[in-house]
């Protein structure tokens, strides 16, 4: 047994990988999921100021609500919450990975029905909440 | 190469040296039980919210103080906001806790950061509950 030659490392591509972890959709839903998170956390702490401002009065509470009615801050809006329902959908994924006896097996078929259902409802949803918007650019508000 | 002791190898993800290597704690077990049990809770709240606000509700083109009072008027929407907010703020922060551990190498910076995140996280949950519980929708 003490002759038994060095298996060669497995050469399935012919340049050699290094030691960079390069991760298929495990590792970049990871990321996503980091990404999406402190974005939300650091739109959390602007957000709870700004609603604080009904405490001070009611004037200054809509003077600076009146800041946020315009399409570039709407469109800053959708893109909050397609970072929030990605997180949330990924965080569900998490859970079935964690408890699920097969969520290790399937979690890269769980990963894309998440992103299918993010589709399905970012895509009527970024329309319902752009709608306003478009009408007072394009002319009809 | 015919060494009689076998080299040592270290465990992966063992702490380096100067941290202690294990805790007594259960603490780390907890934070990984709250971000799945308020991740759960939150799904509810923070998709239910943006869901009512932005697309019921006609966004914020809707909303001013007068929005605001007529919905806080309802202990539902007040207990609703109040639990979003702890458990938003809570779960965010144990989330920052995480990336702040992984990235930081010096024990200073580290130190800092989380302070920091303690110091924000601790005010703002405070300025928001006192928010919600002393806001009087009748005054004008």
């Amino acid at each position: 047994m003490s002759s038994v030659a060095p298996s060669a490392p497995p050469t399935t591509r012919a340049r050699a990988a290094g030691s960079l972890y390069r991760g298929r959709e495990g590792m970049w839903s990871w990321v996503a999921h980091r990404i999406t998170g402190v974005l939300t956390f650091f739109f959390l702490f602007a957000h709870v100021l700004d609603t604080a401002l009904v405490r001070v009065s009611p004037e200054s509470y809509d003077v600076v609500i009146d800041t946020y009615k315009n399409p570039l801050v709407n469109l800053m809006e959708i893109g909050l919450v397609g970072a929030v329902l990605f997180h949330a959908l990924n965080g569900l994924r998490i859970i079935a990975v964690d408890f699920w006896a097969k969520g290790t097996r399937y979690q890269r078929q769980l990963l894309w029905s998440i992103v299918a259902v993010w589709v399905v409802v970012m895509v009527p949803g970024a329309f319902f909440m752009f709608k306003h918007s478009f009408e007072v650019l394009f002319g009809s508000k | 190469m015919h060494s009689s002791i076998p080299p040592v190898i270290e465990a992966p993800r063992s702490a380096p040296t100067g941290r202690p290597r294990r805790s007594r704690t259960n603490v780390e077990l907890y934070a990984w039980l709250f971000m799945r049990i308020s991740g759960i809770v939150l799904v509810v709240l923070v998709l239910g919210h943006l869901f009512i606000m932005n697309i019921l509700d006609g966004g914020v083109q809707r909303i001013n103080w007068a929005f605001v009072a007529g919905r806080w008027a309802s202990p539902f929407w007040q207990v609703w906001d109040l639990l979003m907010l702890w458990l938003a703020m809570i779960h965010g922060a144990s989330g920052l806790r995480t990336i702040i551990n992984d990235y930081t190498r010096r024990d200073g910076t580290r130190l800092a950061l989380k302070g920091l995140l303690y110091t924000a996280t601790t005010i703002t949950i405070a300025l928001g509950t006192l928010v919600i519980f002393t806001f009087d929708p009748t005054v004008h």
